[in-house]
């Protein structure tokens, strides 16, 4: 149909159309017009909708004494929250710009935590579910099966309601030695305080994790061209964890922990991990595990056999065969997806408003929304950093499929 | 060997004990084979293969057998056997001597229709078990893939039912049937009507949306691309937040729907940016072969995409479809959020009803309610999966 080029279908004006017979060739039948007008029909309609929108949006802002802006960010917010990385109190007069600012940092610490540990444990119950032991394979099939088909929002519930809140008191706290406490107020650890020269040791640890970059790129190419094998993991452990060991102890151990102790009835010391943060954690986490674990199953199984036998027929130890065949393209099938995962888990991150933990939906489109009315302005940002973080991450994710996109002839 | 097959040599009878006796230097039978060690056959072989095939398995097997028995023991215990199965108020589930504290089913069964209608009016409850039984028969219909006349199925369910159901549902003071608000619905109904009304009405979006992404008209496929990644690009929550504080403002002011009809919105909109992932997925995997074929008979792109394309894309997207509703069957519980008594809201209220306050109630319910959640989006996984093989089974011929 597009490419019916017959010589009387060039659009030569409504008169041309009127004289030649009626079918393909008329002006109303070529395609090309028709693509323009049904275009122009949309963006119209686009257009009306929006404007009919902001129409009425403005004649009921109007109706309701209230304004478009964004002024109401620097006024004082007036209201607490028991969770701030950064400081904040209604008596020190804190704003609504400030409040959004403490329940992004909120969002992003319990996605950046959820995001680690679900990946380990996914890869954990990945990996299980295709042991050769039948009964670790049946208890993360279980496990993956159950958790995936239970809505998120009950688990948070459940973890919040009927396990934590019912967690007895701080006086009865249930030990884990070390220091670690589990009661209704919460995970109570025991809290890092850095002295003079703590500095050092992440000077150590960054320059540990640029040198075991370093010498993972020089091994790979080093393998490359001559074929000889380096311990990279052997190397980046070391570098990683023993150097900044090594400055923690030459630095006369600038770092000590405060140990929680029950005194009365709450904790002397120790850092407090309130139990909205717990349950949100645990909710987020074992339901995204499953999730990753069926990703990296499906990312492993995708690796034809063939490969295995072809790298065992070179002379390949089961070992080698995981870190040189198996796993690289196995990471191949498994990002992707993989990525996607964590950017749910950082949606999922918002039913934090159902069991009360600070994160931005629940203070700033949730306490900010009802103090200030400022709806549309509030759901406009807060949707804006959600979809910020997605495209950021969807458009960090191109570039690495097209770096690892296999290249074929 | 070569002696044995040999049929001008006669095979000498002779007993397997005495089977090697030679002739010259080959022995004369095939030696017996061995009975394989007792301990790498049957149940025992099945055992060391699986379980213990060597120390770290053997280690692995016990802690996982361990936690598994203490998990199934811990849930036996709670739901079966330490149960309180007949009571009629808090009394009953609350500790008695020398037994520990199980669930309490009499709160589960009291409340039973409350999850399933919420606050409907007791006696209008007849018009929703019809509108359940016309919702099954719908759904068979539609899933069971050798049903007779699918065609006619789909236009049930699809355009008749959805009418049926609001008539029924909402009521029709033409015909006799009083008008019940929204406000009252509530429980297992609500929680259905949001999630099947939202894959009805996001199905089609859905399908438009994929063809618009992959239209070629700029316009329009930049249209549908940049409504496809919002939708996708914000979590459910913040959808529905925007449908209950935020639509309000767009509207004019005479026209205010019902809370109901803002999160039907709300989340077919949502689905529908989903579902039309899944189709543009189905229909990339059409080859284009296909659109070139239809083009040379003469089909225009609508013709062409009713009859050539989307039956075969929407056939193969059958299981992504069944797992977006799945998905949007398990998000339909976030509507409680915004303040409406779908099925796990009415749980939660019995729960915290002091008529059954008991240490158990929460665990209860929240049970009960994963148990209902576990079997609907387990069945419809299942039933994808075995979409799945049956497709790919007429694929691979």
């Amino acid at each position: 149909m597009s490419s019916v080029g017959s010589p009387i279908g060039s659009p030569s004006g409504t008169d041309a159309a009127a004289l030649t017979a009626p079918g393909r060739g008329s002006f109303i039948n070529d395609p090309r017009n028709r693509a323009i007008f049904w275009q122009c029909v949309l963006v119209l309609a686009v257009a009306f909708l929006l404007y009919s929108a902001i129409d009425n949006a403005r004649t009921n802002l109007a109706a309701k004494g209230q304004v478009f802006g964004f002024d109401f960010l620097s006024a004082p917010g007036g209201f607490d929250i028991n969770q701030h990385l950064i400081s904040f109190s209604s008596e020190e007069g804190s704003t609504y710009g400030r409040a959004f600012l403490v329940g992004l940092i909120n969002t992003l610490l319990v996605s950046g935590i959820g995001i680690v540990l679900a990946t380990i444990l996914g890869f954990f119950i990945g990996i299980a579910r295709l042991s050769t032991n039948w009964i670790v394979a049946k208890v993360a099939q279980v496990y993956v099966e159950l958790i995936r088909n239970i809505p998120l929002l009950l688990q948070l519930i459940f973890w919040y309601n009927a396990v934590l809140k019912p967690l007895p008191n701080p006086r009865n706290a249930l030990s884990f030695g070390a220091g670690f406490f589990l009661s209704n107020r919460g995970l109570t650890v025991p809290e890092p305080s850095f002295g003079p020269g703590a500095e050092n040791i992440v000077y150590a640890l960054i320059f540990g994790l640029l040198f075991a970059f370093a010498f993972r790129h020089w091994a790979k190419g080093r393998q490359e061209s001559t074929g000889q094998q380096y311990p990279i993991g052997l190397v980046a452990l070391i570098a990683i964890i023993g150097l900044p060991l090594l400055v923690f102890f030459f630095s006369g151990r600038p770092v000590h922990f405060d140990v929680p102790v029950q005194k009365g009835f709450n904790f002397a010391g120790g850092l407090q991990v309130y139990p909205e943060l717990v349950a949100l954690l645990l909710g987020l986490v074992l339901y995204t595990a499953a999730f990753i674990a069926e990703i990296v199953r499906a990312g492993i199984q995708a690796v034809s056999h063939g490969q295995i036998e072809a790298a065992h027929a070179l002379g390949l130890r089961q070992k080698p065969t995981l870190n040189l065949v198996v796993i690289p393209q196995a990471m191949r099938v498994i990002t992707p997806p993989l990525t996607s995962q964590f950017l749910n888990l950082t949606k999922n991150s918002s039913l934090a408003v159902a069991i009360g933990y600070p994160d931005l939906v629940q203070i700033f489109a949730g306490t900010a929304l009802n103090q200030s009315a400022k709806a549309i302005e509030i759901m406009l940002m807060t949707m804006a950093v959600y979809l910020t973080l997605s495209l950021v991450t969807s458009f960090v994710m191109n570039i690495y499929n097209r770096r690892m996109a296999l290249v074929e002839r | 060997m070569s002696a044995v097959t040999d049929p001008s040599i006669p095979t000498p009878e002779i007993p397997v004990s005495e089977a090697r006796s030679f002739e010259g230097y080959v022995s004369a039978m095939p030696v017996e084979p061995q009975v394989p060690p007792i301990s790498t056959t049957g149940f025992v072989g099945w055992l060391r293969a699986h379980l213990f095939s060597s120390l770290g398995n053997s280690a692995l097997t016990i802690i996982f057998g361990a936690l598994a028995l203490y998990v199934i023991w811990g849930f036996l215990s709670f739901a079966l056997l330490d149960a309180t199965w007949t009571g009629s108020d808090r009394e009953a589930c609350l500790a008695h001597s020398g037994r520990e504290l199980g669930a309490c089913w009499p709160m589960i069964k009291e409340r039973l229709a409350y999850f399933t209608y919420g606050s409907y009016p007791i006696p209008q409850r007849w018009r929703v078990d019809i509108i359940f039984v016309l919702g099954a028969i719908g759904l068979v219909w539609v899933l069971w893939i050798d049903a007779p006349r699918r065609d006619l199925g789909a236009l049930y369910f699809f355009v008749l039912f959805p009418v049926a159901a609001f008539c029924l549902l909402y009521g029709l003071p033409l015909i006799g049937l009083p008008v019940v608000d929204t406000d009252l619905w509530g429980g297992f109904l609500v929680t259905l009507v949001i999630s099947s009304a939202g894959i009805v009405a996001a199905l089609p979006l859905g399908i438009l949306l994929a063809l618009g992404r992959r239209s070629k008209l700029t316009v329009v496929s930049i249209a549908s691309t940049i409504f496809i990644e919002v939708a996708r690009g914000v979590p459910l929550i913040t959808v529905l937040f925007v449908a209950k504080v935020m639509l309000g403002y767009f509207l004019p002011e005479r026209f205010d729907p019902a809370l109901m009809v803002k999160a039907l919105i709300a989340v077919a909109l949502f689905s529908a940016a989903y579902m039309a992932e899944v189709v543009r997925g189905g229909l990339q995997a059409i080859p284009k072969g296909q659109q070139e074929g239809a083009s040379s008979l003469g089909l225009g792109y609508w013709q062409s995409m009713r009859l050539i394309i989307l039956p075969q894309a929407l056939r193969i997207t059958i299981p992504g479809i069944v797992n977006t509703f799945i998905g949007g069957f398990k998000d339909t519980s976030l509507i409680l959020i915004i303040g409406m008594f779908d099925f796990l809201k009415t749980v939660e209220v019995a729960v915290e009803d002091p008529k059954w306050a008991t240490p158990v109630s929460g665990p209860t319910g929240y049970l009960f309610a994963a148990i209902i959640y576990w079997i609907c989006c387990f069945g419809m996984s299942r039933y994808s999966r075995a979409v799945e093989m049956r497709l790919s089974v007429a694929h691979k011929r």
